[in-house]
């Protein structure tokens, strides 16, 4: 997959592992900023300024409620990447279930044995 | 393959910028899993995963030895990685190089090689085995995950020809 390197594209945003961090959170649903600041012990600023990129890119969406701000993960943005990555999974997928079938044969080896 | 899949698939993530994380457990202790990992007749029966099959696997377990693997893809082309062991706990920990022989690539300076950490954790039986890839640069790691991008079109390429066939 072709990628741009700028700072406006998914792949970057997610770069940061405390933006990972962040999306990890979302992903349990949506919460206010306050409740972000908690779980990761930043400051509120340094927890704005990455949600801010992450709303960038689309990979986070905002609405109000009441007076409150409430973030979400918006997972379409992200599939991507994890479309990016699958591959080289299921490569290692492959790889493991054919140390499966050895794995097997070692354990039934070792029980004939003892 | 369904019977063989009771471990789930490996789960692949991305640490930070340089690294890729590999992580799968397994229905084995882990000394076997690590004979398994280290044993080169062993090595030779998993390493190609379902893509071709390894023609050479070469081990030499101790540190400052050399390891290589051979492979002869199903379409024909060979595929060589080598490195060296940094760091062996039996059963436990290695840590290696891991260096694509790209055709016709100059060699890679050894501060640029990628560096594997591979750790076996037991618990009640089973084993979870962590493969961290530190790579010098983000340019080599995307790369390497694209090189299995592309093994995936080509799988997708073959299960749509196994269709193909078969509707016949």
């Amino acid at each position: 997959m072709a990628r741009a390197a700028t700072t406006a594209d998914a792949f970057n945003a997610v770069a940061e592992p405390r933006r990972r961090q962040i999306l990890d959170v979302l992903a349990r649903g949506e919460r206010p900023v306050g409740d972000l600041v908690e779980e990761l012990g930043l400051a509120q600023p340094q927890v704005s300024k990455h949600l801010r990129v992450l709303r960038e890119v689309g990979a986070v969406v905002v609405r109000s409620d009441g007076r409150r701000r409430l973030y979400r993960l918006n997972g379409e943005v992200l599939k991507p990447i994890h479309d990016w990555v699958k591959g080289y999974e299921q490569f290692w997928s492959e790889r493991f279930e054919q140390l499966d079938v050895v794995l097997e044969e070692l354990k039934d080896k070792e029980q004939g044995d003892g | 393959m369904a019977e063989m899949t009771s471990s789930g698939s490996a789960q692949v993530t991305l640490p930070t910028d340089e690294q890729i994380l590999i992580t799968r457990e397994f229905d084995a202790p882990k000394h076997l899993v690590y004979r398994a990992w280290t044993t080169p007749e062993l090595v030779e029966r998993w390493w190609s995963g379902r893509r071709g099959r390894v023609t050479s696997a070469e081990i030499d377990l101790r540190v400052g030895g050399q390891w290589r693997y051979v492979m002869e893809a199903s379409e024909g082309f060979e595929v060589a990685f080598h490195g060296e062991f940094r760091e062996i706990v039996p059963g436990e920990r290695l840590v290696n190089t891991e260096v694509y022989e790209m055709p016709g690539a100059d060699p890679l300076p050894p501060e640029d090689e990628p560096v594997n950490t591979i750790t076996f954790t037991e618990t009640d039986g089973r084993t979870t085995l962590s493969c961290l890839m530190q790579c010098p640069s983000k340019e080599l790691r995307d790369m390497i995950i694209e090189s299995g991008m592309e093994a995936g079109m080509q799988e997708s390429m073959d299960l749509l020809e196994e269709v193909a066939v078969s509707l016949r």
